[in-house]
């Protein structure tokens, strides 16, 4: 822990946060201040490579292989969107790799973008929460007939309208204003996937009154709720009890 | 990590902080969660923008101003689409005035529910300002002037405003962190603006010989391009190009095929205010 920055926090040049009036405290508030407390506590009790640390048990790495722990915070918020990134991703990837007969050359390139666009969330995600990332989840893609236009592109409208719903319900479960960006950033593409997807299906149905509500809004749901939709394509356990719910 | 021991050291210097996270349960439930759940490394950054809840809270007229200037933008696509409707011969009958129809709707609702929540919370929702949709600042001289005549130029200026809200609405999510019910209902407007601005695009996408459609437009952005055949736009696809989130370089990721173009399409990029009051200046008198 980096406990050299502490005295940059301080604007006055005190590196002691007793010396720290709170109205100063307050005024050069919130994150620094309070990080460089988080970090000066943090040498009392050190446990970083402990075996026994009380929350080994919760590590996703130490999960059987058929069952992952999206944790709680939001790590677990990012990991629960980290597994609808993954779902979606592999559908397309799927979906690509043999495309329903009668595709036309307009839908390829769109559900190849998809996918690309797919792998770059999954792969941000397993990046960016590195070891608190959940494992590879498995699929059960047998409810889904490839060779079909129709289930395809269903499934893909289903999917995108989803991650839209879970993405808004999400937003006020996280505490990190940066992450409420990064999540800002994705669902408005996976808005434009799904309104792209429902064009192909139904010209005109990309806003339709079965996602948009009489006051122009669009869909939300609970983490529990998407997950509960979402396991139907998911073979692997996904414990999502410890997420926030507020 | 003891919590007992932030605590503590921030009690040294506020003595209130007790007071400060009783009164906000759920701060200090995903404190106990911080405390007992996250990896040491993550540690410092999630009790930050803890504590940034309890101390940097957004006040509500912070989140007024947010929700007025929301308004604002919503006035100005309501009163655009209405008119366009409006305007006889303008948009083909059948698909395309059909589809604004229900995007007229949406910006409508969007002016309506936000008038009702600025209200709801006590402010006094902003008054729709008098617009000039060529752009001229009330000369209806501007870049778009003819907007209400010429089809492909409201098509433009349409696909322009929805994908600037989209990115308006990203800029201030931040700003209504402390507000669960405000950020939801930002959020779901945010994706419709982001479905309205996929389907304008698909509507350029097929006009053959629209003169200001510049190569193929597709539902996402690619890079900073507009697709439109005018300078004037630019200021609202500028920044669009960018691969780096969070730090992570999105081309070519963890060595999948994802190019620039690909990973620029994946997140669209937010504006400050003061970015699109500046994009918006010109369309109010």
């Amino acid at each position: 822990m980096a406990e050299k920055k502490l005295p940059d926090v301080y604007p006055d040049g005190s590196s002691d946060p007793k010396q720290v009036s709170r109205r100063k405290f307050l005024n050069y508030a919130g994150l620094s201040a309070v990080t460089a407390v988080a970090l000066a506590s943090c040498k009392k009790d050190f446990r970083g490579g402990e075996p026994n640390a009380p929350f080994a048990q919760d590590d996703p790495h130490n999960m059987p292989k058929n069952t992952v722990n999206l944790g709680s915070g939001d790590i677990g918020i990012l990991n629960y969107a980290y597994a609808l990134e993954q779902l979606e991703a592999a559908f397309y990837i799927k979906v690509a790799s043999s495309f329903y007969s009668g595709a036309t050359s307009k839908e390829k390139a769109y559900l190849e973008d998809i996918r690309d666009h797919e792998i770059a969330h999954r792969e941000f995600f397993k990046t960016a929460l590195g070891n608190k990332a959940i494992g590879p989840l498995l699929f059960d893609f047998s409810s889904i007939d490839f060779s079909s236009r129709a289930s395809v592109l269903g499934t893909a409208k289903a999917f995108e309208d989803l991650g839209v719903s879970a993405y808004n319900g999400a937003g006020e479960l996280l505490q990190s204003p940066d992450y409420l960006l990064l999540a800002g950033k994705i669902v408005s593409v996976e808005a434009r996937h799904a309104a792209a997807i429902r064009d192909l299906l139904s010209y005109g149905s990309f806003a339709g009154p079965d996602v948009v509500d009489s006051n122009g809004l669009d869909v939300y749901r609970k983490p529990m709720d998407v997950l509960s939709i979402a396991n139907n394509y998911i073979e692997t356990k996904i414990i999502a009890n410890n997420l926030p719910t507020a | 990590m003891n919590l007992h021991n932030v605590i503590t050291e921030i009690e040294k210097i506020d003595p209130e902080v007790y007071e400060r996270l009783d009164g906000r349960r759920e701060a200090l439930k995903s404190l106990s969660n911080v405390g007992s759940k996250i990896a040491l490394t993550a540690l410092p950054f999630a009790l930050g923008s803890l504590f940034s809840k309890a101390y940097g809270q957004s006040s509500s007229s912070q989140i007024l101003d947010v929700l007025n200037f929301a308004l604002t933008l919503e006035y100005l696509e309501a009163e655009f689409y209405n008119t366009g409707l409006a305007s006889s011969g303008l948009i083909p009958a059948g698909a395309d005035r059909n589809a604004f129809q229900v995007i007229a709707d949406h910006e409508n609702e969007h002016v309506q529910f936000l008038k009702t929540t600025i209200m709801a919370l006590g402010g006094t929702p902003v008054p729709k300002p008098t617009f000039d949709y060529t752009a001229g600042n009330g000369s209806g001289m501007g870049p778009f002037a003819g907007v209400f005549t010429n089809y492909s130029l409201f098509l433009a200026v349409s696909q322009t405003f929805e994908d600037t809200g989209v990115r308006a609405y990203k800029g201030q999510a931040a700003n209504l962190i402390s507000s669960n019910e405000v950020l939801r209902a930002a959020l779901r407007i945010h994706s419709v603006e982001a479905r309205h601005a996929a389907h304008v695009r698909e509507i350029r996408s097929r006009r053959t010989g629209d003169p200001l459609v510049v190569g193929m437009p597709q539902p996402w952005i690619t890079l900073n391009q507009s697709n439109i055949a005018s300078s004037a736009v630019q200021p609202s696809y500028n920044g669009e190009e960018n691969t780096l989130q969070a730090g992570v370089q999105i081309t070519g990721i963890n060595g999948f095929a994802i190019t620039s173009e690909d990973a620029s399409e994946a997140f669209d990029e937010p504006l400050t205010k003061q970015q699109v009051l500046m994009i918006v200046d010109p369309f109010i008198v």
